[in-house]
């Protein structure tokens, strides 16, 4: 009897481990079949390298989006990835450790802020900004890049401090005893030592900047074309998506589908590099 | 003497970037905060919203109906998973590697990924439609990797002394895991639980086209509901109700603040009980 329970439960927690499994599956059939199909009715190369998007006349590029994303994220690396590394390294070898009990809480509260808000903030603090001291609209890719840069400061901080803090303190104390100052120890040693998971905190953030849609989409402006200016509107993929499903239908509505999969295999590359520097942060 | 101007100018670059940091974080909850408070009036958590009134009680009221349905399919599932991974399989086999890899992959994946998939399976093909159920499941495929993970570190870090005591006793496996384990466990989860939570109340991309916008509270499941964050959307992308929606965002970050800190005191908890 107790056997029969047992292996009953067993074979329940196998299924609940199997759910990922299942998700993951469920995910990549669903949306390759939704979107496949589309794009092969288009032509891959058009549907990739294609510069214009007009649903009205059944032209779907999506080159402006492709390349909108890849600016957005590189901006939002500008701003965010030195910051939020050097905040990293004060938190981890700086601050006195209240400083640090009071800077951490902050960090996971910014983490925990909703896009939408972001989103909200952007709209009416840096795109205003924007439009007041460069003129036009203000939404713009230099306001998403902002924006992103600012949201992705805490996956960035904590992923690294961790890198930072996994490391060893023998190393720092001997670059002391070989003669380095804090700064030189903390810079050429520590840094240098948990580059891996650096590397790994710096590609995570990324890959949080191609997937946001809600707050992109609000202060980018959405121009479905190759932008040209920093002060220009830009539309992700990802706004692609959230912008046009509500009203779209068949090889428009595939289109954006295919979109979604194009993002899907981007965040999957994304995902896979960020897993090997991790494997090797910790090896 | 170049020494230290080099060792000045790294420490007084990595002072600006922290306080670039905290300062961002200052204006961005001040700015809300101050603009969005003195419009947190009575009429706004008015029982029914209308274009008059955005009252933002029904979308809270959705916020909390999606939060439970999608925790009673997210926890299960996930907690099973945690303790499959920790207490039944064997370390490195096929199994357990393709259910790691599964789980990061699912973890990385955007949330308007999953709102299209959501659509395309449980609006479309499932036939749910746009309703409670569809979005909650969404958000349940999406907080699974978060919950799991949480779990998992959870129950390592129970000592194996416990489990050995346990069988000792002669406890059978089932009895160890939910007898002795899982309890030792219980503020990690719950930390994880609660940090599961906050993402189910702050999403937007992954609702708009499973649960869809309806303004009003959701009374059965197939019901479509707009959560909080959705509201402040619709709100935001109307334009014509500034005020509410910063009062709105202003409801959306004290939810927000107060799960963060709870799920820190769980988490202190777990680490003062190891001790």
């Amino acid at each position: 009897m107790i056997n029969v329970r047992e292996e009953s439960a067993r074979w329940l927690f196998i299924a609940a481990a199997a759910a990922s499994v299942i998700a993951v599956v469920l995910i990549c059939v669903f949306l390759f079949a939704g979107g496949v199909p589309g794009m092969l009715k288009i032509g891959i190369r058009d549907f990739l390298s294609g510069t214009r998007w007009r649903p009205g006349s059944s032209i779907y590029g999506i080159l402006p989006m492709i390349l909108g994303s890849l600016y957005v994220t590189a901006g939002a690396l500008i701003i965010g990835a030195p910051a939020g590394l050097l905040t990293a390294v004060y938190l981890s070898r700086f601050a006195s450790p209240r400083t640090e009990r009071i800077f951490r809480p902050f960090i996971s509260l910014l983490a925990g802020i909703p896009s939408v808000v972001y989103g909200f903030w952007g709209l009416t603090a840096i795109v205003l900004l924007i439009r007041r001291y460069f003129g036009g609209s203000g939404s713009s890719l230099l306001a998403a890049s902002i924006l992103l840069g600012i949201m992705i400061l805490p996956t960035i901080v904590s992923v690294s401090e961790a890198a930072l803090n996994a490391v060893p303190e023998s190393y720092y104390e001997g670059a002391l005893a070989l003669g380095a100052t804090h700064e030189r120890a903390v810079f050429s040693v520590v840094l240098r030592a948990a580059r891996s998971g650096v590397t790994a905190a710096i590609i995570l953030g990324i890959g949080r900047a191609v997937g946001e849609a809600m707050a992109v989409m609000m202060v980018a402006g959405n121009r479905a074309v190759i932008p040209t200016s920093l002060f220009r509107g830009v539309r992700t993929l990802t706004s692609n998506i959230v912008i046009e499903m509500g009203y779209a239908a068949d090889l428009h509505r595939e289109a954006l589908i295919a979109t979604g999969v194009v993002l899907f295999v981007f965040v999957l590359i994304i995902n896979l590099l960020f897993c090997l520097f991790k494997r090797k942060a910790h090896a | 003497m170049m020494k230290h101007f080099k060792s000045l100018l790294a420490r007084s670059t990595v002072y600006l970037a922290s306080a670039f940091t905290a300062v961002m974080l200052l204006i961005i909850v001040a700015s809300i905060l101050f603009k969005g408070i003195p419009y947190l009036t009575p009429s706004l958590f008015a029982w029914k919203y209308d274009s008059v009134n955005v009252s933002l009680t029904p979308a809270l009221i959705n916020t909390l109906s999606m939060t439970l349905l999608s925790l009673l399919a997210a926890v299960p599932a996930g907690i099973g998973a945690a303790i499959y991974l920790t207490e039944y399989a064997r370390r490195g086999s096929l199994f357990v590697k393709v259910v790691q890899i599964t789980a990061e992959t699912l973890a990385g994946i955007p949330s308007i990924v999953f709102g299209l998939f959501g659509m395309l399976f449980f609006v479309t093909f499932c036939h749910m439609g746009i309703s409670l159920l569809a979005g909650a499941l969404t958000l349940a495929m999406m907080i699974l990797p978060l919950i799991m993970r949480t779990a998992e570190e959870a129950l390592r870090s129970v000592p194996d002394s416990y489990r050995e005591a346990s069988f000792g006793l002669g406890a059978g496996h089932l009895r160890t895991v939910f007898c002795v384990v899982l309890p030792a466990a219980v503020p990690g989860i719950l930390a994880g639980v609660i940090l599961g939570v906050g993402r189910i109340v702050g999403e937007t991309a992954a609702l708009i086209y499973t649960a869809g916008t309806v303004a009003e509270a959701a009374f059965s499941l197939s019901d479509s509901a707009r959560t909080l964050a959705v509201h402040m959307y619709v709100l935001s992308s109307e334009g014509l109700y500034m005020h509410q929606t910063y009062a709105t965002a202003v409801v959306l970050l004290i939810i927000v603040a107060g799960i963060n800190s709870l799920s820190y005191w769980a988490a202190r908890r777990l680490s003062n009980g190891k001790v």
